[in-house]
């Protein structure tokens, strides 16, 4: 029984989930009857609609428990390992029989995700044994060549993971040849596109892949100085990866002579962002790393010819990173292997939204988006109907239900209108209205345009206002053609992808979902009864029994009616705010 | 546009001048080093809680950095703040997970139950309320973050039922 591991999976959702109770109750336990087994903390698997997980590792095999709170802890602690009885109602995933969560693991490929829920992430020793490195230290010990370097990283094919999905190979290559003393590699963790977490659960539960993929980078192009720009926002993901870098200093990967490479001095620091999404656009981060305000530089010089401190700079996001000590170690074909003849690999996606398990996937590049919601995310929540799919961000569009037999990759998904982007995907059901998360996107982007440019600083604001009317029923003729007009000179007139891209959410739900946006304007009404202002609560007669709890429960006394009989909305007074819906007991109240 | 357009913090604020002194360290960690605009204002503010005015004229007079510069950098990132702010910060994830979600009955139900606007503080400086970007958290939307707790598939009953019960504990302690 010495064997036997119990481990908890510590990410930011699992601990929001309560992890941190459920990992003290088995410590407790653990303590109190001096139990033998090893209690360990891990990552995120990705399976965050089980969370909080429990992993055993025992003589008889592997057993992933889900949804353990702190009684459950006890349950399983007891029966599994004091009776040796697995509780398997509780069992999501397990190698000695099958469960109902197993297709969410079928048809995934996990590369860049491959230690993150296996290796407790503050701990170099286990990420060694699962590799860690080892790519690293072979071209030392190998003598392996730059150009060599990336030749393979050419070879693979990987496209930028960041949301440009410009060959990476292509981009060593140009900062390499750049002739400079100096120069920089910077790992893009300014994740800010809202609904999307592949990159903080990566720097959660795998920092020393990212710092190995930046450290065989560096090696590449000639750098000695590596910088990790990642959001404020992620505590988590800093505190672990400065343990990792102090680590990797400690077992000389970073620092002189790194990884036994000769000549070869890197090491690398985080800085922490301080919230601003346009940050994510190369040259504003660089702005920001030197700490001026985060507005995009034009465009050439770029970045691999004078970036920060004007010296040639190569700009990488995690999760390419991540892939670079996997393909260097396995060699270009074991990851081209996967994926469509122009995208190579895999790609890893946050499912959320109306989808029954929400989570992190990584699929071979060219799944269906079908196959993806309803394969590995199980379908949608209540079984409604899918309507549309967000993909990219604010800077994407939404992929309506009859494209998505769209394979992910970046060219099909680029000619929906929608981008690939970083890698959120937000499913949709019928009750979302398009209008109104097109105001929500819009919304976003023009808090966040750093208003250097004139067309996305007010371009992006008139935008907004028109939608809002929409959403709010004051629509007039010509609007969707105003949004398109405007759409387009944004795009056209804007320095950076914030601009060129803010318009995207517009475009593809006028396109796909035009029919919404004429019922706002001509209707006055809200398809998906979405838009607040323009929905209606009114009593159905024959239902109500006058049994006074609606009118009681107004807040603001807008409900008429005597005790048992029909009782009266005033429309005037209403402030939509549910409340009778949510309490009537016979349906009465019904929303038009 | 990127503008913070945080209330100013009012003359009764001001921070004490013996508080200054605690800058001395951060100031000498980063004086005369490049890009250290950020870090400085980073530090401040985890000191304080915010960046008061006389921060900003102490470590303007003290590493030669732009007055006009700190300020242009201090309004343009959402992270920092000019004025104080409540002993709990109430973050509510208005990300596009949440926002399908229904977090605008969040922040909704959170107002009513504090009696203030998004963005504001309460009288008695006990909770400030803010609508943030994306908490990464997207399966347990909607979701709000308190202090380091987060609490996930929340509806107005329960948002306000978190806030109550905070309430509560406050007045006994």
């Amino acid at each position: 029984m010495n064997n036997t591991q119990v481990i908890v999976g510590m990410g930011s959702c699992g601990i929001a989930a309560g992890a941190n109770k459920t990992y003290d109750a088995i410590k407790n336990i653990k303590e109190a009857y001096d139990c033998n087994f090893v209690l360990k903390k891990t990552s995120c698997v990705g399976m965050c609609f089980r969370e909080p997980l429990v992993e055993i590792i025992d003589d008889t095999g592997y057993f992933l428990y889900g949804g353990i709170d702190e009684s459950k802890a006890l349950e399983i602690i007891e029966s599994h390992l004091r009776d040796h009885e697995p509780i398997k109602e509780y069992v999501v995933k397990s190698d000695l029989f099958p469960t109902d969560d197993d297709q969410y693991f079928e048809g995934q490929v996990k590369i860049a995700l491959r230690n993150c829920g296996h290796i407790d992430p503050e701990n170099i020793d286990e990420a060694e044994y699962k590799n860690a490195y080892r790519a690293l230290k072979n071209i030392g010990s190998k003598d392996i060549s730059r150009k060599d370097v990336i030749k393979t990283v050419l070879d693979s094919g990987i496209r930028g993971r960041g949301g440009g999905g410009f060959p990476t190979g292509m981009k060593w290559q140009f900062a390499y040849q750049s002739k400079n003393d100096d120069k920089y590699i910077i790992c893009n963790a300014d994740e800010g596109d809202p609904g999307a977490f592949m990159d903080r659960s990566l720097l959660e539960g795998d920092p020393h892949a990212v710092l190995e993929g930046m450290a065989i980078g560096a090696y590449a192009i000639g750098a000695s100085q590596g910088v990790i720009y990642c959001r404020a926002e992620y505590p988590l993901a800093i505190k672990r990866l400065d343990i990792a870098i102090n680590q990797a200093r400690e077992k000389g990967y970073l620092g002189k002579d790194a990884a036994g490479i000769k000549d070869f001095n890197f090491d690398i620091y985080v800085k922490e962002g301080a919230g601003a999404f346009v940050c994510g656009e190369e040259t504003a981060l660089i702005a920001s790393v030197e700490g001026e305000r985060g507005m995009p530089r034009r465009r050439p010089p770029f970045p691999a010819v004078s970036g920060l401190w004007k010296k040639p700079t190569n700009i990488n996001n995690v999760e390419t990173f991540a892939n670079i000590p996997y393909i260097l170690l396995n060699g270009a074909e074991s990851f081209s292997k996967y994926g469509t003849e122009k995208s190579k690999g895999t790609k890893v996606f946050a499912l959320t939204g109306k989808v029954k398990n929400g989570g992190l996937v990584e699929v071979p590049m060219g799944m269906s988006i079908r196959d993806i919601i309803f394969k590995l995310g199980g379908g949608i929540q209540d079984d409604k109907r899918v309507k549309a799919v967000q993909l990219g961000g604010p800077s994407g569009g939404c992929i309506p239900e009859y494209l998505l037999d769209t394979p992910v990759d970046y060219d099909s998904v680029n000619a929906t209108g929608a981008i690939m982007g970083s890698g959120g995907m937000v499913v949709m059901d019928e009750t979302t209205c398009m209008v109104d998360l097109a105001r929500f996107f819009l919304d976003f982007t023009q808090k966040e345009s750093c208003g250097k440019c004139t067309f996305c600083r007010m371009g992006t604001k008139r935008m907004l206002e028109i939608l809002t009317r929409i959403t709010e029923g004051k629509g007039e003729q010509g609007d969707i053609e105003r949004l398109e007009d405007l759409a387009y000179q944004i795009k056209d007139n804007s320095l950076c992808g914030l601009g060129q891209t803010a318009p995207n959410p517009v475009l593809t739900t006028i396109k796909y979902f035009r029919h919404e946006y004429e019922a706002h304007i001509n209707k006055k009404s809200c398809p998906a009864k979405g838009c607040l202002t323009l929905l209606k609560y009114e009593v159905i007669p024959d239902k109500c029994t006058g049994c006074t709890v609606c009118a009681i429960k107004c807040p603001v006394d807008a409900i008429d009616g005597a005790r048992k009989e029909v009782h009266f909305i005033r429309q005037n007074d209403c402030i939509k705010c549910g409340e009778c819906y949510s309490r009537c007991r016979f349906d009465a109240i019904k929303l038009s | 546009m990127r503008i913070s357009r945080n209330r100013i913090e009012t003359n009764s604020e001001l921070a004490a001048p013996e508080d200054l002194y605690k800058l001395n360290p951060l100031i000498k960690k980063y004086k005369g080093k490049k890009g250290a605009l950020i870090p400085l204002l980073q530090g401040a503010q985890h000191l304080y809680g915010y960046i008061p005015r006389k921060a900003f004229e102490k470590i303007a007079a003290e590493t030669g950095l732009e007055l006009a510069d700190m300020y242009g950098v201090a309004t343009f990132y959402s992270q920092f703040r000019l004025a104080p702010v409540g002993k709990y910060i109430v973050k509510v994830c208005h990300g596009t997970a949440c926002h399908v979600q229904n977090a605008k009955s969040i922040t909704g139900a959170l107002e009513d139950t504090l009696r203030i606007k998004d963005g504001e503080t309460t009288e008695d400086r006990l909770f400030t309320l803010e609508s943030v970007a994306c908490l990464g958290c997207c399966s347990l939307a909607p979701v709000m973050m308190i202090s380091d707790n987060t609490y996930g598939n929340l509806d107005r009953k329960s948002a306000a039922k978190v806030i109550r019960d905070m309430k509560l504990q406050e007045k006994k302690s």
